[in-house]
């Protein structure tokens, strides 16, 4: 069975790490936040702000709006447009992404 | 910000897809000088998404099909910009196009992925190539993670090589469902089914004008070929009717449609999979141009021959004027881009000189007419929303509410019901559940007003155009 | 052909104004029927905030209005409540400047000898009541009878609580009358629907359908844009907040674009800003220039809005009269016909005590009614003044 980087014969540089609620993930150079996520086996990272549920990846071209997370303290930024930097501090978030804070 | 030095005009294409580089390729070759905007870090658009460069794939050709002609489209702008004849504008998330008072425009944007800063672009005419994005309609489950889009599907893979899991089933209706189950299984996912909800005697019905299509039908017969090379098997008029799982997703239902377009009772069938990739079609992006003030005919930005909206200085193509596919906005892009280089220098256009792009204009926009009644949603596909399904996947709105403000409250339109539930009033304004809602409430999708494209940080409309 | 329909009272416009009128002449006991040309809340009711204020009138009219209502709305409140999104807020008014201040005191010192509950509040108590206005404010007046519901809402339970038979998606084309000129119902386009009352609640359109029974109702529009920013978590706006700027503005004849920071929280999350008025025409079109400016009224009272996205913007027509009051009672020239329109920016605040008042008028003709109507007489303007 071959992989999609195997397919397009893919060499990024080396993976570096980022954290998702201050646990240590590895990224590639290039990936946005929801490919990390998904490599992680992460398929949901916010919970909505009227049932509490779980969301993720939708419409995967920053139209839907339902991937959002917190990105080095920026609520609601969409996970499919965002790439990935070395020491990214990723936070799944609750309701309107601004709730924790005063 | 403005640059408003005398000399060749200026005029800005807004989006970096076929129709848009068409146009910008053929606009600058004519003596305009351009301005691509576009949202992506790379040019492409969604039909030709490249990988991220940082991933150095040598071989991206592998997820996309007619290469050749995107390698002439990248060289094409390559060559323009190297001239100075182009300015490729990235990360440009355009929010609002304003014509003002002097007959000019200004383009506002935001930066980034964050979108948080602005910037503005200055011209003398603007080119639309907005493209489309996919319509969803909605069933019991589909918003556990692991149901996405099936255009989601293929961006995630062609433009971070990333897949969500290791089974997929493809469901829905319409002509992205075989490319995106294709493009998964040679990644490695195991495609369990490709359920398309329209029946092989709906092809033979319209055989005529999809057999006008030569190239379309080898297309057809190669994806048909690596389906059977993956294993792929295909479920035709059948339908997804429940995904299941409690955080995420285990499973699919699926079941077989009579000929009216209803469920056939006792067909269901549990599938397995962790991801379930699901489309019906797609929408176009009008609304910069609705805001301009365009006229819009039905939910395509309406133009003339040669591409030009009606609103002085607003031309249109590609999927923005209708969904047709990436060589049908080639050709529009490519008349748009040379009819705005003549009348911007003044000149009345000779369509003699594009009547090859007219040609296949017309053949194309034929082609996908007769797509469209081929591949269509189940024509009962509302009976399967329960009143517990959530149908506006941001404000979290269910069927049954938005079935009470129809039978209780007196909303008969789309626009009443949204003021009624606030389905559609969320992060992303109805684009994703406005079909939804529509035919839950048995009324016509109606192109809802959004003067900004995308949400604006305050502070930034603030100051907006200012220095105008 | 259809068959004509017959009732008491045939109520033009399911707004906000014609779903009060509806209720409480349905609770008066007569047969109602409402019809609208669009569908319920579709013209200005759905592009309204939703604002029952008290604190940006001056004594007079229109305030004895809003207090009546007040007290309407608050008894509507126990029976609908949630179900209407109402919330008794309460208002700041904030004054940029110590000068702007003392006039704004003196504003609301006039307005508690007409009964308004007014609070002067000082520089630091301002920012108890909301902690994220701009830093150095040197006061303002607190306003607990502010309230707000969400308009359409509103217009669509009141109506259905009304039991009035609705009819949307009907067009009236003309006012029918007997040949003393009495009315005895409306054509529309999907038939006749007789009656020998009519309530005319068309709201901006009113003057239109006064025409249509031979009266002249100077109804004009004036334009207002809404910004509807991302949802936030609740009582980051705990009040509905305007700068004292509004005031002027609201009570102005002029054509001009004027813009005025009115902000408000909402029950579902997002935050309102509001509120422009300029006279040009029903242009739809939309303003980069009227929108910005909101933005940065509103960005300069609530700093922390700057760096918050706007999500949309919306615009309606408010029903402008020359003197700023509505056009309540029956109309002396055209037996049978009466006025409900014309409220400018504060229908929704104001509809519970205009239908109450068109109630008594249907119901109980020759008495006195609850307020005097005569500064809202109908007939008040001569085709010359408009």
């Amino acid at each position: 069975m071959r992989t999609p980087r195997e397919l397009a014969d893919a060499h990024p540089g080396p993976a570096f790490t980022v954290t998702l609620d201050g646990r240590e993930i590895e990224a590639l150079p290039g990936q946005t936040v929801a490919a990390a996520l998904w490599a992680a086996g992460v398929t949901s990272w916010r919970t909505t702000r009227g049932e509490g549920r779980p969301r993720g990846v939708f419409c995967g071209i920053g139209v839907c709006f339902d991937c959002l997370i917190t990105v080095n303290d920026r609520a609601n930024q969409r996970a499919c447009l965002v790439p990935l930097h070395a020491g990214d501090d990723i936070r799944t978030q609750e309701g309107t992404g601004h709730d924790d804070r005063p | 910000m403005t640059d408003r030095e005398p000399g060749q005009p200026r005029l800005a294409v807004i989006g970096a897809g076929p129709a848009g580089l068409a146009a910008a390729i053929a606009a600058a070759a004519r003596g305009v000088r351009v301005t691509l905007l576009d949202s992506a870090a790379e040019a492409g658009g969604q039909f030709y998404r490249q990988p991220a460069a940082e991933l150095r794939a040598r071989r991206p050709q592998a997820l996309h099909h007619e290469w050749r002609t995107w390698e002439r489209l990248r060289d094409g702008l390559d060559a323009h910009v190297r001239a100075g004849a182009v300015r490729h504008l990235t990360d440009h998330h355009v929010w609002l196009v304003e014509r003002r008072a002097d007959g000019r425009f200004t383009v506002h944007a935001l930066l980034g992925p964050e979108q948080e800063d602005p910037a503005e672009v200055c011209a003398d005419a603007v080119l639309l190539a907005t493209g489309g994005y996919e319509k969803v309609l909605p069933f019991p489950g589909w918003t556990l993670p692991g149901v996405i889009t099936a255009g989601g599907a293929q961006a995630m893979l062609k433009g971070t090589l990333a897949t969500a899991g290791r089974r997929a089933v493809v469901a829905g209706t319409g002509p992205l469902l075989l490319p995106v189950a294709t493009g998964l299984a040679s990644a490695g996912v195991e495609v369990a089914a490709l359920v398309e909800s329209a029946g092989p005697r709906a092809f033979a019905g319209r055989a005529r004008a999809l057999a006008a299509q030569p190239g379309k039908v080898a297309e057809g017969a190669r994806y048909g070929a690596r389906l059977l090379r993956h294993r792929v098997r295909l479920l035709a008029r059948h339908t997804v009717v429940e995904a299941h799982g409690a955080d995420r997703l285990e499973a699919v239902t699926v079941a077989a449609l009579d000929g009216a377009g209803r469920v056939r009772p006792g067909t269901g069938r549990r599938i397995p999979c962790d991801t379930l990739a699901v489309g019906h079609g797609m929408l176009p992006h009008t609304d910069l141009a609705e805001t301009l003030g365009c006229r819009l005919d039905g939910h395509a930005v309406h133009v003339d021959d040669e591409q030009r909206t009606d609103v002085p200085g607003v031309w249109a193509a590609g999927e923005a004027t209708g969904i047709g596919g990436a060589a049908l906005s080639l050709a529009e892009g490519h008349i748009a881009g040379r009819s705005a280089a003549a009348r911007l220098r003044g000149a009345r256009p000779e369509p003699a000189e594009w009547a090859a792009a007219a040609r296949t204009r017309t053949r194309l926009r034929a082609f996908f007419a007769a797509l469209d009644s081929v591949y269509a949603p189940p024509a009962h596909w509302a009976e399967q929303v329960t009143d517990d399904t959530v149908v506006c996947r941001c404000e979290e709105v269910t069927g049954g509410a938005i079935r009470a403000a129809v039978a209780e409250l007196g909303a008969g339109d789309a626009r009443t019901v949204k003021l009624l539930t606030r389905a559609g009033m969320g992060w992303c304004q109805g684009r994703v559940c406005g079909p939804g809602v529509a035919g839950l409430a048995g009324c016509e999708l109606t192109p809802s007003r959004r003067p900004f494209a995308r949400p604006v940080p305050l502070g930034v409309l603030a100051a907006a155009g200012e220095d105008d | 052909m259809n068959v004509g329909l017959t009732c008491d009272v045939v109520v033009v416009g399911a707004g906000m104004v014609g779903a009060a009128c509806a209720l409480y002449a349905a609770r008066a006991g007569l047969d109602v029927i409402l019809v609208d040309r669009g569908p319920v809340a579709g013209g200005t009711t759905g592009a309204g905030e939703g604002n029952l204020l008290v604190s940006d009138k001056e004594p007079g009219p229109e305030l004895d209005l809003a207090l009546l209502s007040g007290r309407l709305w608050g008894e509507l409140a126990r029976e609908f409540g949630a179900a209407i999104e109402y919330e008794a807020k309460g208002g700041v008014v904030v004054a940029s400047s110590p000068g702007g201040l003392a006039a704004l005191e003196r504003f609301a010192e006039g307005q508690r000898a007409a009964g308004v509950v007014a609070e002067p509040v000082a520089g630091d108590t301002l920012y108890d009541l909301e902690p994220h206005l701009a830093p150095g404010l040197p006061g303002g007046v607190h306003y607990p009878q502010d309230r707000q519901v969400m308009p359409a809402l509103a217009a669509a339970h009141l109506t259905r609580a009304s039991g009035a038979r609705l009819l949307t998606g009907r067009t009236v084309t003309a006012v029918l009358r007997t040949r003393d000129g009495a009315v005895r119902g409306v054509r529309t386009d999907r038939g006749d629907i007789h009656a020998p009352a009519i309530v005319n609640a068309a709201g901006t359109w009113g003057g239109e359908l006064a025409a249509l029974a031979g009266a002249h109702l100077p109804v004009l529009p004036r334009r207002g844009f809404v910004l509807v920013t991302e949802p936030l978590p609740p009582r980051k706006v705990r009040h509905k907040v305007y700068a004292a700027d509004y005031v002027a503005d609201v009570a102005s004849d002029s054509a001009a674009l004027q813009t005025s920071p009115v902000v408000e929280g909402t029950a579902a999350g997002p935050i309102l800003i509001g509120a422009s008025r300029e006279r040009v025409g029903f242009d739809r079109t939309f303003s980069l220039p009227v929108v910005r400016a909101l933005a940065a009224g509103a960005t300069r009272l609530f700093p922390f809005l700057t760096d918050v996205r706007a999500m949309r913007s919306y615009l309606g027509f408010r029903p402008y009269m020359p003197d700023h009051l509505p056009a309540i009672g029956p109309d002396p020239r055209v037996p049978g016909l009466h006025h409900a329109c014309g409220h400018e920016g504060a229908g929704i605040g104001l509809a519970t005590g205009t239908g109450h008042l068109i109630a008594q008028a249907l119901t109980a003709p020759g008495k006195t009614p609850d307020l005097d109507l005569t500064p809202f007489r109908p007939d008040r303007f001569t085709e010359e003044a408009a």
